[in-house]
C-alpha cells in the first residue's frame, strides 16, 4: 500500500518550444509513495505546479504499461532510468531512496528536435519505417493461406524478437554518435528473416539506411550501449545482420 | 430519428457474400478525386486507411498520439480469433459467429456478427503475408490457444503482444502508403468536431496539438475510428490519451450513442495499490489457459492471509477454493469475462479478498509449471526428475509462453509469479457501446463512418477475448472498404469540398469558444480531480453491479460534477502551444456527459445482460437474468441538445438463426 514517505529534489528541464532556450528548473516533491511510477510522481508534481496556477510539465505517455514507446525521459544520465528492460512508466519509486536529487532531461539527438519541456519529435522513426519498413502486399482477402508456408520455429522467433521494438528511441538517446541503427535494423532483421520479407529485402535495406542517414542519425561504433539501455532488449546482432543485409544489396549486382 | 440497419436479404451465410458482388463500385479515376478522413490509427483506423489509399482514395489520416504506431490497440496481448480449424477441434464460421453472439449474451446483430466471422479467416491470411510474426510450433506452423467462453482453440497470437505486432503490420502497411503519398497523415491532432453540410459528414475541425492552431480538414466521408471509452472511470486498462471526444462530438452532430452502459470489466488485472494510481494493468486472459484462479475456503484464512500472517503457497489444497472450477465446471476457469469478474467480485465482497483492500483473488500457476515440468522431464528421458528439477522446466515453459507479462506483473507489484500466485483484480478494459452504425458501418450521419471499438455493433453486452482485434482488423480491412464504395459512388462528381464555407467556420468558431471557456474559471481544481469523482461514481454505481437507485444517485451526482467542472477547473497556459491540461479538459468534458448517458442507458434497460449486471434482475444462483420480450433491442440515443435528456431509439433483435436461451456455462 502506499505510504507516501519519500521527499524528493527534482530537476526537470523545462523549454516553452521547439526554438525557445531551455533550463533545469528545480522543484521538491515531498509524500511520494515507492509504489508509484515514476510517471504518477510526475503527475503528483504536475497537480502541485498546476495549483500554482504555472504551466504544466509536458512529457509524452500513453499506455503506462511499457508497449506504447510513448515515454521518453533520460532520468539521471540513463534512457528510462536506472533499471534494465524498462520504459519510464514501468519505473517505480522504489527504485530511489528518500532524499534522492533525480535530474529529469528529453531525448537529446539532432533527429529527434524538443517540442516542449521532456517531449521530443520522434517522426524520423516514420519516415524511416515510410521508406521501406514493409511487406508490399495490398489488402485483398486473397493472399495465400497463412499456413501455406511453414517457417522454422527458430526464425519466426528471432523475427519477433526484432519485432518487439516500440520505436521510442532510447537507442538513439543513449548513443553518444546518436545512431539509429539498433532501430531501423530490428526493421530489416524481421523481414529479412522471414520469407514475405525476401523479394523486397535488398531495396528495403538500402532505403531505410539512405533515409536513416538523410534524418542526420550517425553512425554505429559498436559502443553497445543502446542494447543495454533498450527497454525491449533488443539485441546489437541485429546491426550485424543489417551490415550484412546492406553490403550484400550494395555489392551483388540486381540480377 | 429513424434507425435503418440495412440488412441484406437472404439466408445469413450468403449475406456478405452476396452483398459484395452488388455493391456500386467508384472506378479508378474517380477514386483519385475523392477524399476520406479517417481519425484514429489503432487497428481499424491503420488498417482502413491504408486499404482504401491502396483502392486509389485520397486519405487524410489523424492521430493525437506522435506516431500512428502508439495508438492503444498497440496494448492488446493476448490475440485475435479465426474461424480456421488448424487444430482440427470442430471450429467452423458457424461455431465463431454462434460463440460470439452466444458470449455477447444476445445483444448484437446476426449478420454482422457472421460476417465478422466469415472474414476472420483472411485477417490472419493477410497479416503473415505482411511479415505479422505469429508463435509458430516447431513444425513452422502456426500456433492456437484457447480463450474464455470458447471450447476450441482458435486463438492466434504473438506471445504477450499480439496487439502489438498486428499493429506494427497495420502501420506497416499504412507507413507505405504515406510514402507513395495516397495517405497524407496529421500525428499530434486531435478531433474537436464533426462538420456537417447539407445532411453529410462533410469534414473535422481539429486541433494541432503542437501549435494549439484549430484547422479545418475537408473530405468526402468521415471514418471514425477513435476507439472505446473506458477511461470514464478514470482507472481502466486503456491508455491515458484514450478518449470518447471524437464520437462524443459526432454524437451531438446527430450519430446516436447505442448500448452505452455495455462496458466490459476484465476479470484478470492487477489490484489497484493506491490512490496514486493513474492506470490499471491487464493480466492477458490467455493467462486462464494455465492459472487457476482460487480464494481461501475459510474466511479466516483469508484474514490471515491479509494481515500477513499466512502466505499463498502455505494454504493446502484442501482450503483453497477455486470458485471458477467449482461454479462452472464444463468451462472452468475459461468462462467469458462478465462472469469470472462477477464472480470474483463476489468472494470478494463476502470477505474471502486475499489483499489488504480485500479486493483480489489469486491467479496460480503452480499446478501449470508442475505439469509442463513433468512432460518436459519425460521428454528429456530425466524418469527420476526431483520436485525442483521437475518445477525448474515448468518454469521454464511458462516462461516462454508468457515471460513479458509475469515481468510486467514484477514490474508493478515486485513480487515474483513463478514463485507466489499472481493477485488479480477485475478491471474497465473495453467498451461494447459505441456509435450506432448500420450494416455498412455508417452511423445516423450520412457519410460518417464507425470501427472498431468506436462503434456498437459486434460484441452485444459482453466481448469474447481476442475478438476486439478481430473486429478492428475485420472493419478496416475487409468491412469498410466495401461498404463505403457504396456511398461515395454517389459523390464522384460532388469535387473537391472547400473548407470556405459557413459551415467551417462555425463549427471552428465554436470550438475556440469552447477551449477558450476553460481560461475563463476563477477556479482551483485540476482536471484529474474531476476525472477522478466521474470515475468513482461511474465504477461505484454503474460498474460491475448496478441497481435503480444507485443509478439515479449517480445520475444527480454527475449532473453536480459537470456543473463544478465548468465553474471550478483550473486549467493553466493558453490556447497556443503544447497544453496537456486543455487537451485532458476537453476530454473530461466530454466524458461527464456521456457518464451521464451511461447511468441513464444502465436505467433504462431493466434486465441483466452481459456486463449489464442490474442487482435487481438475477437469477437464483445469482447468474444475469435477461428479459428478452422486454429489452431484446438496441438502445440507440438520440442528442437533444440537453445532455441530460436524450432520446432514446430502438433497434430490435431478430434472431433467426439462432436460438435465444439463458446463457450457461456450467
Amino acid at each position: 500500500m502506499s505510504n507516501g514517505n519519500m521527499n524528493l529534489t527534482l530537476k526537470v528541464w523545462r523549454q516553452s518550444n521547439s526554438t525557445a532556450a531551455g533550463k533545469m528548473e528545480t522543484y521538491q516533491l515531498g509524500g511520494v509513495s515507492p509504489d508509484m511510477s515514476f510517471l504518477e510522481m510526475i503527475d503528483m508534481l504536475n497537480e502541485q505546479i498546476i495549483r500554482k496556477g504555472e504551466d504544466a510539465i509536458a512529457f509524452d505517455h500513453d499506455c503506462r504499461e511499457g508497449i506504447c514507446g510513448m515515454c521518453s525521459m533520460f532520468i539521471n544520465g540513463e534512457a528510462h532510468g536506472p533499471n534494465r528492460g524498462v520504459t519510464t512508466c514501468q519505473l517505480h519509486m522504489r527504485s530511489f531512496k528518500d532524499g534522492d536529487t533525480i535530474y529529469i532531461e528529453p531525448w537529446r539527438a539532432e533527429g529527434f528536435p524538443v517540442v516542449k519541456d521532456l517531449m521530443v519529435d520522434r517522426a524520423a522513426f516514420d519516415r524511416i519505417i515510410q521508406s521501406g519498413g514493409f511487406v508490399s502486399v495490398n489488402t485483398s482477402g486473397r493472399t495465400m493461406d497463412a499456413n501455406a508456408i511453414p517457417i522454422p520455429k527458430d526464425d519466426a522467433d528471432k523475427a519477433f524478437d526484432a519485432a518487439t521494438c516500440i520505436g521510442c528511441g532510447a537507442c538513439v538517446a543513449t548513443c553518444p554518435n546518436s545512431s539509429a541503427m539498433l532501430f531501423v535494423s530490428a526493421k530489416v532483421s524481421q523481414f529479412a528473416l522471414l520469407p514475405q520479407g525476401h523479394p523486397e529485402r535488398k531495396e528495403r535495406v538500402l532505403n531505410m539506411v539512405k533515409q536513416m542517414d538523410a534524418e542526420g542519425f550517425g553512425n554505429c561504433s559498436n559502443i553497445g550501449a543502446c542494447e543495454v539501455q533498450c527497454p525491449k532488449s533488443i539485441s546489437i546482432e541485429n546491426i550485424a545482420r543489417m551490415n550484412r543485409e546492406y553490403l550484400s544489396a550494395s555489392v551483388k549486382p540486381e540480377n | 430519428m429513424k434507425l435503418e440497419a440495412r440488412i441484406p436479404e437472404g439466408p445469413l451465410d450468403q449475406k456478405w457474400t452476396k452483398y459484395k458482388s452488388s455493391v456500386r463500385l467508384v472506378n479508378p479515376s474517380n477514386k483519385r478525386n475523392i477524399e476520406v478522413i479517417v481519425v484514429g490509427t489503432g487497428l481499424a483506423g491503420s488498417s482502413a486507411a491504408a486499404s482504401l489509399a491502396e483502392m486509389g482514395y485520397k486519405v487524410k489520416a489523424f492521430c493525437f498520439q506522435d506516431s500512428p504506431r502508439r495508438a492503444h490497440s498497440i496494448a492488446a496481448q493476448g490475440g485475435i480469433n479465426a474461424a480456421k480449424n488448424y487444430m482440427n477441434d470442430g471450429d467452423s464460421t458457424y461455431r465463431l459467429f454462434y460463440d460470439t453472439i452466444k458470449g455477447g449474451d444476445y445483444r448484437s446483430r446476426e449478420a454482422n456478427v457472421h460476417r465478422l466471422a466469415e472474414v476472420s479467416a483472411s485477417i490472419i491470411d493477410q497479416c503473415v503475408a505482411q511479415g505479422v510474426p505469429f508463435a509458430r510450433d516447431y513444425g513452422g506452423l502456426l500456433d492456437n490457444r484457447s480463450f474464455g467462453g470458447t471450447q476450441v482453440s482458435r486463438t492466434f497470437y504473438a506471445k504477450g503482444q499480439t496487439g502489438q505486432q498486428l499493429l506494427l503490420g497495420a502501420y506497416s502497411a499504412l507507413s507505405r502508403q504515406i510514402g507513395k503519398g495516397n495517405v497524407k497523415l496529421y500525428n499530434r491532432h486531435e478531433m474537436m468536431d464533426l462538420v456537417v453540410v447539407d445532411g453529410k459528414a462533410r469534414g473535422i475541425i481539429a486541433r494541432n496539438m503542437v501549435t494549439g492552431e484549430i484547422e479545418s480538414h475537408s473530405g468526402h466521408a468521415v471514418v471514425l475510428c477513435t476507439g472505446g471509452y473506458g477511461n470514464v472511470f478514470f482507472l481502466s486498462t486503456n491508455a491515458m490519451g484514450s478518449n470518447v471526444t471524437a464520437a462524443w462530438r459526432a454524437h451531438r452532430k446527430g450519430a446516436a450513442f447505442a448500448n452505452a452502459c455495455f462496458t466490459q470489466i476484465h476479470p484478470t488485472c492487477i489490484p489497484v495499490s493506491g490512490d496514486h494510481q493513474s492506470k490499471l494493468t491487464l493480466m492477458s486472459e490467455s493467462l486462464r489457459n494455465d492459472g487457476r484462479i482460487w480464494v481461501p475456503l475459510h474466511k479466516e484464512d483469508a484474514e490471515a492471509i491479509r494481515a500477513k500472517k499466512l502466505k499463498p503457497t502455505d494454504l493446502p489444497e484442501e482450503r483453497r477454493d477455486y470458485y471458477l472450477e467449482r461454479r462452472y465446471p464444463a468451462f472452468g476457469n475459461l468462462v467469458p469475462r462478465d462472469v469470472a469478474s462477477r464472480a470474483a467480485k463476489e468472494r470478494c465482497d463476502a470477505g474471502f479478498g486475499v489483499n489488504a483492500t480485500g479486493e483480489a483473488v489469486y491467479l496460480d500457476f503452480a499446478s501449470a509449471i508442475m505439469r509442463y515440468g513433468k512432460t518436459a522431464a519425460t521428454v528429456q528421458g530425466l524418469h527420476n526428475a526431483s520436485e525442483d528439477q521437475i518445477r525448474e522446466l515448468g518454469t521454464k515453459v511458462v516462461e516462454a509462453k508468457y515471460g513479458n507479462l509475469f515481468q510486467m506483473y514484477e514490474q508493478i507489484v515486485a513480487e515474483n509469479p513463478y514463485k507466489t500466485p499472481m493477485m488479480i483484480y477485475p478491471a474497465v478494459h473495453y467498451t461494447m457501446g459505441g456509435l450506432w452504425v448500420d450494416y455498412e458501418l455508417m452511423t445516423t450521419v450520412t457519410g460518417c463512418y464507425a470501427c472498431g471499438e468506436a462503434n456498437f455493433s459486434d460484441h452485444g453486452a459482453n466481448r469474447l477475448g481476442a475478438s476486439a482485434l478481430m473486429q478492428g482488423l475485420a472493419d478496416g480491412y475487409f468491412v469498410l472498404p466495401y461498404t463505403i464504395g457504396n456511398y461515395l459512388a454517389d459523390e464522384i462528381s460532388t469535387g473537391a469540398i472547400s473548407t470556405n464555407t459557413p459551415e467551417f467556420q462555425e463549427a471552428e468558431k465554436a470550438v475556440k469558444e469552447r477551449l477558450a471557456g476553460f481560461f475563463k474559471t476563477t477556479g482551483t481544481e485540476t482536471v484529474d480531480t474531476y476525472h477522478k469523482k466521474l470515475g468513482k461514481i461511474i465504477w461505484d454505481y454503474c460498474g460491475m453491479a448496478r441497481s435503480k437507485e444507485g443509478l439515479e444517485f449517480a445520475i444527480s451526482e454527475v449532473r453536480k460534477i459537470r456543473e463544478d467542472f465548468y465553474k471550478n477547473v483550473k486549467v493553466p497556459g493558453g490556447m497556443t502551444g503544447v497544453n496537456t491540461e486543455l487537451e485532458k479538459a476537453t476530454r473530461v468534458a466530454d466524458f461527464i456527459e456521456l457518464g451521464e448517458l451511461m447511468c441513464l442507458d444502465a436505467l433504462d434497460r431493466n434486465e441483466s445482460c452481459g456486463g449489464h449486471f442490474r442487482e435487481e434482475f438475477q437469477t437464483e444462483e445469482g447468474e444475469a437474468l435477461r428479459v428478452d420480450d422486454k429489452y431484446s433491442y438496441v438502445a440507440a440515443w438520440e442528442f437533444s441538445g440537453d445532455p441530460s435528456a436524450p432520446k432514446l431509439n430502438k433497434e430490435d433483435l431478430n434472431y433467426e438463426n439462432i436460438k435465444v436461451q439463458q446463457r450457461s456455462y456450467k
